[in-house]
């Protein structure tokens, strides 16, 4: 099931729209790259797409069973251990489920992140990839077909990074997740995405968009052409804001 | 932002023949590479064991510090400046414990405030808890209630003293009824200051992995409201140990048993001091004992499991 988008406005009070007439379609199975300045109004779109916020208007059609969402920091509960929490996600997700099966299917979801031996770890113990590596795992263990990405590596060092990005694209193809990637970094959009929407700022609106093909992905210099034109693109809409 | 477009333009543009994959840069090598590479940079950022055992200081420097305060206790007392029967010495008040110890009125006392103070510490915890969330949770309830629930924590609850005997007469319940009314208010009002400090992100959190409002409320508020709730836990004996001796204090006969209270008020009949300073003491050391056997123990694992101990001077 694509989810669709239309006209899709929100305003919070009286103030100006933060969003407005947002019109996009993500197919199954696709990775979007949702690319826009800071303040733009991307993660209000992705909170009303996850259902934590109310559109003031337009609709939108999701999965009926929600969407999975993982935030900027990882948010892992700090009185669970790593498997804890992924635990816990699992048993939110499904209340028939047993604490044997849970526990085996939280251990498999460390081993899908490379933490298989960090399982009786705390948040507090880990560094801040593996805790976002834990977060993916828990945001995995929601077995949603829609996963939901609020810029989920920008607080994360350079090769880190990196790493995870490798990573999430291994586990993009593995488990056939739809994923609505947030960032305001165009090099990971281009990276990641097999499509980059940009979104304008004040008020938020989908104002250009790319296909990342595989050509883009093997061949370093369509790949920077295309980071080149985004970026372009995206200073433009920044400037305008300049008077 | 300052930009210059040419500069971009320039840097992005393919200008070599280079296999470089430039939209990720770093990061070459066959799959198991980058499985090392990834635990490598795993085991360097994440925190090693700390070292454990008997820490010696721990131990020691409370006792030094108790050792020299009896010792100017004692230098104080053999100035002679006041009657010996008004400031009994250390020793005086120590034969006057094994006398009482000999009578068994230091167990029955103790054990008897021991026992009421628990029971009735742990009726309030079970009382409160529900309505801490409660309150916590539904904002016109709080608005309603909340003003009384801190008045009442700042009311001394011995006021209610003279109102429970009326009502009850010198029986258990009266003295109940003071310790609930000391303590109840006090467990509400931890938890809800609790559950005010809880970082929204991790009601998001909740929302998102599908929490419905019960769940919400036992799973994760009240977990992450922890450290709030164990400060309420304990502020909450405090006030039932204290309410507990006023009561007993004030309250004595009937079928009111002989507790550390009760202790007291006999010694200041008997204007025996050294009987008063054996039934403080005892009182004291009581509440010294429940802090370092219950409460100091919860509370440093607690901290220790979320991290939050390390630079502290626990």
């Amino acid at each position: 099931m694509p989810v669709v988008l239309e006209n899709l406005g929100k305003r919070f009070g009286d103030g100006a729209p933060v969003l407005d007439d947002v019109n996009a379609t993500i197919a199954k199975g696709e990775f979007v790259a949702l690319l826009g300045a800071s303040g733009c109004g991307k993660s209000t779109l992705l909170n009303i797409m996850a259902g934590l916020e109310k559109p003031t208007s337009g609709a939108l059609e999701v999965p009926s069973d929600g969407a999975a969402f993982m935030f900027q920091d990882a948010s892992l509960f700090p009185w669970l251990t790593a498997r804890g929490n992924i635990e816990l996600a699992l048993q939110l997700a499904d209340k028939s489920s047993t604490k044997a099966g849970r526990r085996d299917r939280a251990n498999e979801l460390l081993e899908l992140v490379h933490l298989g031996g960090a399982g009786d770890k705390r948040p507090h113990e880990l560094s801040g990839g593996m805790r976002q590596r834990v977060a993916l795992a828990r945001s995995l263990a929601q077995d949603r077909q829609l996963l939901l990405m609020d810029e989920p590596f920008a607080a994360l060092d350079a090769i880190t990074r990196d790493l995870l990005h490798d990573e999430l694209e291994r586990i993009w193809k593995e488990t056939g997740r739809t994923i609505v990637f947030v960032t305001h970094n165009v090099r990971e959009a281009v990276r990641l995405g097999q499509r980059v929407l940009l979104l304008s700022s004040r008020p938020g609106r989908v104002v250009a968009e790319w296909d990342v093909t595989e050509e883009h992905r093997t061949d370093a210099g369509h790949a920077g052409e295309l980071t080149g034109v985004i970026t372009r693109r995206l200073r433009e809409e920044i400037r305008r804001h300049a008077k | 932002m300052p930009s210059n477009p040419i500069t971009t333009e320039e840097r992005t543009l393919p200008v070599t023949e280079s296999k470089e994959h430039i939209t990720s840069p770093s990061l070459k090598g066959n799959a198991s590479e980058l499985r090392d590479l990834e635990a490598g940079l795993d085991n360097l950022q994440s925190d090693l064991g700390r070292k454990r055992g008997i820490e010696w200081k721990r131990v020691l420097l409370p006792v030094v510090a108790l050792v020299v305060l009896i010792l100017a206790w004692q230098f104080y007392v053999s100035l002679g400046l006041k009657r010996r029967d008004q400031v009994p010495g250390p020793l005086d008040v120590l034969n006057q414990l094994v006398v009482l110890w000999g009578e068994g009125k230091v167990q029955e006392s103790v054990w008897t405030s021991l026992q009421r103070g628990l029971v009735g510490f742990l009726i309030s915890v079970v009382v409160a808890t529900p309505v801490g969330l409660l309150l916590a949770q539904v904002a016109p309830l709080r608005r309603a209630f909340g003003p009384l629930i801190s008045g009442l924590q700042v009311l001394p609850s011995v006021a209610w003293v003279p109102a429970a005997i009326i009502w009850f007469g010198l029986t258990d319940a009266t003295v109940y009824f003071v310790v609930l009314m000391g303590a109840i208010p006090s467990i509400i009002n931890g938890l809800i200051s609790g559950v005010d400090q809880i970082p929204p992100q991790y009601r998001s959190v909740g929302t998102v992995l599908g929490a419905n409002r019960l769940q919400m409320a036992l799973q994760i508020i009240l977990p992450a409201a922890l450290p709030g709730y164990i400060g309420g836990l304990k502020q909450g004996w405090a006030f039932s140990w204290r309410s507990l001796m006023a009561a007993e204090i004030i309250a004595v006969g009937g079928t009111i048993g002989f507790g550390l209270g009760s202790l007291l008020d006999q010694g200041r009949a008997l204007s025996d001091m050294a009987i008063v300073m054996s039934a403080i003491l005892l009182i004291l050391f009581v509440g010294i004992l429940i802090e370092l056997l219950v409460f100091g123990p919860i509370e440093k694992r607690l901290l220790l499991r979320r991290g939050l101990l390390a630079g502290s001077s626990r």
